[in-house]
């Protein structure tokens, strides 16, 4: 079973652990609906549709309702800590949670005393707190942009505010950082670095590249790396090996955004259910 | 640029004390800090927001560094409005730079502006905010959430409603689409 483990963006959602369920438009947790715009929740719905497509049981969502204080992760951090043994997991998928070092150090002492380990996918706000506590290596794969590895890439950073400008966050320097990630150990054992082109990589280089289809406007457009963190999560979850779900959900996840035709102005709703369409498509030939 | 050119604005003066000694305000959190350099710079001091020592450094955590000369003033300052800093610490170390560098991608009908890790995208004529991506903290779905499909005058700021290193570069991103739009 995937776990969904972040934060919806309102500050009296409660901490759920449940089942999610999502229909044409609506997010639904433990009997609450969640409007879909970006982060946790377009992670999710779009978890939710390639796991349909791909025969696979719903994603088992742990959320929390935070604006940015960050109560309700901590909260979450404590929880898990406490609660992780009482499920059986297969690979587990952490996301926008306000980076805290200590929090981060107690839910991965609790997902490595589970007796199988789960495959472990890290994103946004956790994946910043990964790095920050030297833990990086312990991950499956990280999903960072541009930025997000110019700043993994950056021993010295706490956070992608800080890269130092020497390394800049401009794509054609993606294969340098991406072994400079390495050089440090800030990076997992695979990254998916998104962009204009895709990258998927380990400690040996580059293993492969996604540049088609592309719409210069999916740029833009906010969601569209949570959309691709929930395709690669339903994949690896599938029992496909990471770097072949990381190049299949760039390819996925490219040919959903042009589908749906989007503009600079487009949400990230317009794409999601253009996903298993792009996956049908992708797998026919 | 319909909207761009409709808006017109001057930046108040600010006490330039850049050569005299440092030190840094610590605070318990980033929304504190945003909300002290509000009304530290609109009273005309001096100060830059970094990142703070690895010593005294609890997560993503933002510091002002300021002129140590006007240490009472600006606590005086901070107190009056219930801002209360953590710290006060003697700058001994080397700190943070936050990136400071800005680009932008003009769309024909859209424009974008990404400053560190966070995008801004506007409709050119009507100046409406369409998209906000990038980041990675807990506040950035809620301030697309409270910012989308709202004018850049009409829109809360990000400083006034975010709380982390993303909103905070959020914030650096709409102050700089607005710099553009008063141009």
């Amino acid at each position: 079973m995937l776990a969904v483990v972040g934060t919806v963006p309102e500050d009296d959602f409660p901490l759920v652990c449940g089942r999610a369920d999502f229909d044409s438009s609506r997010l639904r947790v433990e009997g609450k609906y969640i409007d879909v715009n970006r982060g946790t929740p377009a992670l999710l719905a779009a978890a939710c549709r390639m796991l349909q497509t791909l025969g696979q049981e719903p994603p088992l969502a742990f959320l929390v309702g935070d604006t940015g204080l960050g109560h309700g992760s901590r909260r979450l951090y404590a929880y898990l800590a406490e609660h992780l043994a009482d499920h059986t997991l297969s690979s587990m998928v952490f996301h926008y949670l306000q980076p805290d070092v200590d929090g981060h150090g107690r839910v991965l002492m609790a997902v490595q005393e589970l007796k199988t380990r789960p495959k472990l996918i890290a994103d946004a706000g956790f994946m910043y707190a990964a790095k920050m506590s030297g833990q990086s290596p312990e991950y499956d794969l990280f999903t960072p942009d541009a930025g997000e590895l110019a700043f993994l890439a950056d021993e010295k950073a706490p956070h992608p505010f800080y890269t130092r400008g020497f390394i800049l966050s401009e794509d054609n320097k993606v294969p340098s950082l991406i072994t400079r990630a390495y050089t440090h150990s800030n990076a997992a054992r695979y990254l998916l670095v998104k962009g204009s082109m895709d990258y998927v990589a380990d400690s040996s280089g580059i293993l492969s590249t996604v540049s088609q289809p592309c719409s210069e406007a999916m740029e833009a457009v906010g969601g569209t790396g949570d959309t691709l963190t929930g395709v690669v999560s339903s994949l690896i979850e599938s029992g496909m090996d990471v770097p072949r779900a990381a190049e299949l959900a760039a390819r996925i996840n490219r040919t959903a955004g042009s589908m749906s035709h989007p503009t600079p102005a487009s949400q990230i709703m317009d794409i999601i259910p253009w996903l298993p369409t792009a996956y049908g498509q992708i797998k026919a030939p | 640029m319909g909207f761009f050119n409709r808006l017109r604005t001057k930046k108040p003066a600010t006490k330039d004390r850049s050569g005299w000694e440092r030190g840094i305000l610590v605070f318990a959190h980033t929304s504190e800090v945003i909300r002290a350099e509000k009304l530290i710079k609109n009273s005309g001091f001096c100060i830059k927001v970094m990142g703070p020592p690895p010593e005294i450094r609890t997560g993503c955590d933002l510091v002002i560094e300021f002129p140590l000369i006007e240490e009472l003033n600006i606590l005086r300052l901070l107190r009056d409005k219930e801002i209360q800093a953590l710290q006060v610490v003697p700058v001994t170390d080397h700190l943070l730079q936050p990136v400071d560098l800005f680009a932008v991608k003009d769309f024909g009908e859209h424009l974008m502006v990404r400053a560190a890790n966070m995008k801004l995208t506007v409709d050119k004529e009507t100046g409406v905010i369409v998209n906000i991506s990038g980041g990675g903290c807990p506040d950035v779905p809620y301030l697309a959430r409270e910012m989308i499909g709202k004018s850049l005058l009409e829109a809360p700021k990000p400083q006034d409603i975010g709380h982390t290193l993303c909103g905070y570069a959020l914030h650096l991103a709409y102050e700089e689409m607005v710099r553009r739009c008063w141009q």
